[in-house]
């Protein structure tokens, strides 16, 4: 296992290409979704604190939709779809060409929670596909759970499995971004569990001194 | 006035008139453990249930329950030179921000930390006088020692105070 603390410039930048192959096709697959070119971010890798966790997504007060996936197989680990609510609902409208939706939608019309996690679970299809392709490890995402509320209380749930060995949590963390109004801003935040950032680096034959 | 923020898996302890607050308890749970007449207070911000989870040698003695609280009230104690029969809890959260079908003990997270805190507060022999737990929302919580109020505050309902 490696301690978050250990990981070297050179395991970030392998990181680093995960989440770039993976958000690559993810924004192709939500571009192809909203009919608008999506654009994404070069993905950072972050190595933070766990209080610092949220202010990723703006701060621990801030009102995220967020889906959340448990990926299974040889690494596994968590991963979030999060929007704001005022993004949640700008997709929303795009997705069902239904001008009336609000927040009030968000809450509580299953048409409009359910295309939000089926956008969650094509994302992250696509996002996971590309990283298998990638490293030959077998991952899978589980059904999309969506919730809304304070983005502390949701991001702490993906630290659960870090918290065990650290205080610190490892992040791939990729933006994506329409181009022509950049309304709609997402993050997709991937974070394996302790023991697969081995099995990671060793799928694509990088050393690890432990 | 002045409030201290608590961060995820720390504690903090103080006197009246400052306030303590935690922000966003997801699956964590708050605990606020006071005494009533000197108005001093303890609050922590609790991640997981048993510090037997830890795979580490070394760890944060504030992140797990069984922990936290004991360091929690002896520094209190200490700090104050209250009795401890004298000290009361109030606590919030442990909420399960997520709703999984399987059975996991893993995704049981929030009902195992509430279960965990009451656990060891009646070890430590202090009652929980009050509590807001469970449920599916996250709370952001902020003590007045003063009036022994914990206000609580949800996206979906509000504030309300116990």
């Amino acid at each position: 296992m490696i301690a978050p603390e250990n990981l070297t410039e050179y395991h970030k930048d392998i990181l680093k290409e995960i989440g770039n192959i993976g958000a690559g096709n993810a924004a192709t697959a939500l571009s192809e979704l909203v009919n608008k070119s999506v654009d994404m971010t070069l993905p950072t890798v972050k190595l933070v604190p766990f209080h610092e966790v949220v202010q990723i997504v703006g701060g621990e007060e801030t009102v995220v939709a967020a889906t959340f996936f448990r990926v299974a197989g040889d690494a596994p680990g968590n991963m979030f779809l999060i929007f704001t609510l005022r993004e949640a609902i700008t997709l929303l409208r795009q997705l069902t060409g239904d001008p009336n939706i609000d927040e009030e939608s968000i809450f509580h019309s299953e048409i409009a929670r359910s295309a939000l996690q089926e956008t969650g679970n094509i994302l992250a299809g696509s996002y996971l596909s590309s990283f298998s392709d990638f490293t030959g490890l077998n991952l899978s995402p589980s059904v999309p759970f969506l919730t809304v509320d304070m983005a502390a209380a949701v991001l702490s749930y993906g630290l659960m499995e870090m918290s065990q060995v650290s205080d610190y949590a490892i992040i791939i963390d990729t933006q994506l971004r329409e181009t022509e109004h950049s309304s709609i801003d997402s993050h997709f935040l991937l974070l394996p569990d302790p023991d697969s950032f081995q099995r990671i680096f060793k799928s694509l034959g990088v050393q690890v001194n432990e | 006035m002045h409030t201290i923020n608590v961060k995820i898996s720390d504690y903090q302890v103080t006197k009246a008139p400052i306030k303590l607050k935690t922000t966003g308890l997801g699956s964590c749970v708050g605990v606020v453990v006071f005494e009533p007449s000197r108005h001093v207070a303890a609050m922590a911000h609790v991640m997981l249930p048993s510090s037997e989870l830890s795979r580490d040698l070394t760890f944060n003695l504030a992140k797990y329950a069984d922990t936290a609280l004991p360091v929690m009230v002896t520094e209190l104690i200490q700090s104050f030179g209250v009795q401890r029969q004298h000290l009361k809890a109030k606590i919030a959260g442990g909420a399960q921000m997520f709703q999984f079908t399987g059975k996991s003990e893993a995704l049981r997270i929030g009902p195992r930390n509430i279960e965990a805190v009451k656990d060891t507060l009646k070890s430590l022999e202090i009652p929980v006088i009050a509590e807001d737990v469970g449920g599916q929302n996250g709370r952001t919580i902020e003590f007045d020692i003063e009036k022994c109020q914990l206000m609580i505050r949800t996206i979906h309902k509000g504030i309300t105070a116990i």
